[in-house]
């Protein structure tokens, strides 16, 4: 089964795509991603607050834990489903045919 | 073969952040030179290597690494050193220097320079690895003394010996820390002075200065950590000043890689370093 | 007494394990608890590492909780290159499968954005194309015609809404996410990774573009998955990022 192309706008799309772009606010007036410039540098420092004899934070220490109510993820009301499994309550959610 | 020391200007220089950028073209006075990490410098492109080429046209650079594991027991990591010879051959950089540690095991990255015994088996190593990494780049490097918390019984040769020896057997230059000398003789019961009397200071081709933070041990003694997270401590500018009494001018860089300021009060800690600088000099 | 390297990573990696003999201390007695400076060190830099790449999923999750996941996932994925700046590559992964987080859904795909948005920052360098380009092609050459894509363009899907999400833990003011599906696009016009939301169309379009496939095979794949299709939305979001680097019209 081949398919065609279903309307040939193309040229229109361009013309309107250029008009469009001659007038987009320069890339200084858009938002900027504070914090990709300072991730994941590399140093030759010891971590601060490293300490050996335990009157600090000893973090290298994994002893067991729980996830605590905290953070902007408990303001979001992202509904999950009734099984507990998280899933968008909304349609566009239910369609997983998202290319990747 | 590579016998000619690195020719960072003897002023104070400052290990570059980037929030620092526009300060620093602004007024970086009394700054001469500047010190970037060689790991932040090898993405594809980007901000950070358009930062790097501009200031370079400005600026002597001097290229630091970090994650060599220069005194690792396995091979040296081929990739990383491709990746180091084509900063270098893109930047061009006044100087580059690595560290008397290692970092990586068994493929696996430590991101911390940890520590290794002083004997003949761990210095032909480390010489092994100079030998490489300087044919490489085709040019001398400078290798730094660590920073120490403990002590391996195993060491026949004092740090500053075995330094001594890496240096005259490979042809590297030496970096020497001030911060780390007085961090690991706190931390090792010794004497800071005394490391500074056996190091080969004509050897030396750049000091770095950086703040620790002050520690106890299980048995309460002083256990000073390098966390390059506040000011340069009193006693190690004393320290820099008996250094420079001996060895003359040197390149000072300040380091400062946690907590960091603003740009106003590293720059109080270079003209601290002109200070002690223009005491050599007076 | 002798410590090799093999010794010292394992107690290094294992805060249980004893510390190797041979270590000593400022007394030439066992070093102790010195050794774990060096645990502190590896740990601490590596989660800090962690949570400045991923700071919407910090704020998210909140300083106790990342603390917590950022320390098992240093222990379960070690980095295996020197370069922080890539640190966290199955940060999305491992959080998707974490049995603690399985009401959180939505975290790997915000995690894989923030991700996405740092491999855009570290991109090579192009040059993007004069529009006027595109004005001088008739439709038919148009139609024939490959796209090439910048290296620093990234796409992200998700059946939530993580351009939302990431916009209200990122800047001050925005509106609290509404429960949708979003599709992003990360263009780097000049240096700064910028995402803005784009259809499921898009994205089957930029897929095609990556396949090297004409503008007409692309256009008929973003059709076939979105009724009426806007080609000049998306062109314009290209243009303004910066994210066409070469139109081929193969003659």
């Amino acid at each position: 089964m081949s398919k065609t192309l279903k309307s040939v706008a193309v040229a229109a799309s361009v013309a309107a795509a250029l008009v469009g772009h001659a007038t987009t606010a320069t890339a200084a007036e858009k938002e900027k991603c504070f914090g990709v410039s300072l991730a994941g540098q590399n140093d030759c420092a010891a971590g601060p607050g490293t300490t050996c004899a335990g009157s600090s934070t000893v973090d290298y220490q994994g002893n067991a834990w729980t996830l605590v109510d905290a953070g902007t993820c408990v303001d979001m009301e992202l509904p999950a489903a009734d099984d507990g499994s998280a899933r968008m309550g909304s349609l566009d959610a239910l369609e997983r045919d998202i290319p990747a | 073969m590579f016998d000619q020391l690195p020719q960072l200007p003897c002023q104070p220089g400052v290990g570059y952040k980037a929030q620092h950028y526009a300060d620093i073209l602004k007024n970086a006075d009394p700054v001469g030179w500047l010190e970037v990490h060689a790991e932040n410098y090898m993405g594809d492109g980007g901000r950070p290597l358009a930062q790097l080429q501009f200031l370079s046209e400005r600026f002597p650079i001097s290229v630091h690494g970090v994650g060599l594991s220069i005194g690792g027991e396995g091979a040296l990591d081929q990739d990383h050193l491709n990746r180091l010879k084509t900063l270098c051959d893109w930047l061009q950089p006044t100087s580059f220097s690595e560290h008397l540690a290692w970092s990586s095991h068994d493929s696996h990255f430590l991101n911390d320079l940890l520590p290794l015994p002083y004997t003949s088996g761990t210095l032909t190593r480390v010489v092994d690895h100079i030998d490489q990494l300087q044919s490489l780049l085709g040019q001398q490097i400078l290798l730094e003394n660590p920073s120490s918390y403990l002590a391996f019984a195993e060491s026949t040769y004092e740090e500053p010996q075995f330094l001594e020896e890496v240096a005259s057997r490979s042809g590297c230059g030496l970096l020497l820390d001030v911060n780390n000398v007085f961090v690991s003789a706190t931390n090792l019961n010794m004497d800071p002075y005394a490391y500074i009397d056996a190091f080969s200071l004509s050897r030396v081709g750049e000091i770095h200065l950086g703040g620790h933070d002050e520690d106890t041990d299980d048995n309460g003694a002083p256990l000073l950590i390098d966390s390059h997270g506040r000011e340069v401590a009193d006693p190690v500018w004393t320290l820099l000043d008996y250094t420079l009494d001996k060895s003359g001018s040197l390149p000072i860089l300040v380091e400062w890689d946690n907590d960091v300021p603003d740009w106003p009060t590293l720059q109080a800690e270079t003209v601290r370093a002109q200070k002690a600088l223009d005491r050599v000099y007076a | 007494m002798i410590v090799d390297q093999t010794a010292f990573h394992a107690a290094l990696r294992n805060p249980s394990a004893d510390i190797p003999t041979g270590l000593t201390n400022d007394k030439g007695a066992p070093a102790g608890s010195r050794f774990n400076v060096y645990r502190n060190n590896v740990t601490t830099s590596l989660m800090d590492a962690l949570s400045d790449g991923f700071p919407v999923i910090h704020k998210l999750l909140g300083q106790e909780n990342f603390k917590n996941l950022a320390r098992d996932y240093q222990a379960a994925h070690p980095p295996s290159s020197p370069l922080m700046m890539m640190f966290g590559a199955e940060f999305p992964d491992f959080l998707r499968t974490h049995p603690g987080l399985a009401k959180l859904a939505y975290l790997g795909d915000v995690a894989e954005m923030e991700y996405a948005m740092r491999r855009s920052y570290h991109a090579a360098n192009s040059v993007a194309i004069d529009p006027a380009v595109l004005a001088s092609l008739d439709e038919t050459s148009l139609l024939a015609s490959t796209f090439q894509i910048a290296p620093s363009v990234q796409v992200c899907t998700s059946a939530w809404p993580i351009l939302g999400i990431w916009r209200f833990n990122s800047i001050v003011g925005a509106p609290k996410p509404t429960p949708k599906a979003e599709c992003v696009l990360i263009t780097r016009p000049d240096f700064d990774p910028s995402p803005e939301e784009i259809t499921k169309g898009d994205v089957a379009l930029l897929q095609s573009f990556a396949n090297g496939e004409t503008l007409e095979t692309a256009l008929i794949a973003a059709q076939t998955i979105e009724e009426g299709h806007d080609f000049g939305r998306i062109l314009q979001c290209l243009l303004a990022g910066g994210a066409i680097t070469k139109i081929d019209t193969k003659g």
